[in-house]
């Protein structure tokens, strides 16, 4: 038995994972949670993304933009986690020995960086991404990046119900 | 008369091939749901503004010129990719009462919009700021939050009592 399978088999033995399992609205409500803040992660770097493209344009500011929508990006990822460990103590084998959630995880760890490979620029100067033609097709290559990588993420996330050991 | 209609529905070569095919009906279902997070996410944005608990240094109709354009393209998402979901078993979906009420609370969504914008959005070009907002608008972002984190959580319980109920 792998390590993987001993962790699963440990944590669905636990009274947590046994509760969350047997009482049935649990589990709906908490990926009801999920994506909620799923929606305001992606619905927030649309915008930011968005905004990123148009390199021209005036209105609304990239500062402003930044300000209003890069806190919705953040907020919400202790909420994921939280509600994400919940449904992974309450079905292990479903999420810890599936390739799809891992798939995820790691689509995750880049999106975090090119986000912050986007964000960190900006602290300095909010024009930073506009000044120069170099920057401006920097920001729309990490602005399509950003884009494919969460869009990937949603979908891995779902493919996770349809991928489970059994 | 209906239930002659989802059978055919049902029995239409499209629905056929979801039911039956190894991975339309999952890419499809990931296609909604990233739909639905940008619709919620984006009338989100507008009921924010309204409620005057985000965007505060913008007017209404800045943001409702932001986020209605993103609302809009991925209702139209959401839609065509729900009723591809809902053909390929069309007898057991509309009998479940969580896709009933789901439709039920859009279209109390979509009457809480349309009283918003011939009634309470009468001087809305004069909100800059949210102690302008009047309490009728107040009171519509409010609505209009509510029944969106409602069906959000008719979707996901559709995903666990389609099989169950008899």
């Amino acid at each position: 038995m792998s390590t993987a399978d001993a962790l699963c088999k440990w944590l669905a033995a636990t009274p947590l994972s046994q509760t969350i399992a047997s009482v049935a609205w649990i589990i709906p409500a908490v990926q009801t949670v999920h994506i909620l803040a799923v929606s305001s992660v992606l619905t927030a770097v649309l915008m930011f993304d968005r905004r990123l493209l148009q390199a021209g344009t005036r209105e609304p500011s990239m500062a402003w933009v930044a300000r209003r929508f890069l806190p919705f990006i953040w907020w919400p990822l202790p909420v994921l986690l939280v509600t994400g460990l919940t449904l992974i103590v309450g079905e292990p084998a479903r999420t810890l020995l599936n390739p799809e959630f891992f798939l995820k995880m790691g689509l995750l760890l880049v999106a975090v960086l090119v986000t912050l490979a986007c964000q960190i620029p900006l602290r300095r100067d909010p024009d930073f991404w506009h000044r120069q033609a170099a920057r401006r097709w920097a920001a729309r290559l990490l602005a399509i990046a950003s884009l494919l990588l969460f869009a990937g993420i949603a979908i891995a996330g779902r493919w996770i119900a349809y991928t489970q050991s059994t | 008369m209906l239930p002659q209609f989802l059978q055919a529905l049902q029995d239409s070569a499209v629905a056929t091939a979801i039911r039956e095919g190894e991975s339309l009906f999952p890419w499809i279902e990931s296609v909604h749901v990233l739909a639905v997070t940008l619709v919620i996410g984006s009338i989100a944005i507008v009921d924010l503004r309204l409620l005057g608990l985000a965007s505060r240094d913008r007017s209404v109709l800045q943001m409702t010129a932001l986020a209605l354009p993103v609302t809009w393209s991925a209702f139209g998402i959401a839609v065509i990719t729900g009723t591809l979901m809902f053909s390929s078993n069309a007898l057991s979906y509309a009998r479940n009462p969580f896709l009933q009420a789901k439709l039920l609370l859009i279209i109390g969504a979509g009457l809480n919009m349309a009283i918003y914008h011939l009634y309470s959005a009468r001087g809305a070009s004069a909100w800059l700021t949210p102690v302008l907002t009047p309490t009728r608008a107040r009171i519509a972002g409010a609505i209009s939050l509510a029944l969106w984190i409602a069906i959000a959580a008719c979707g996901r319980w559709i995903g666990f009592t389609l099989h169950t109920l008899p």
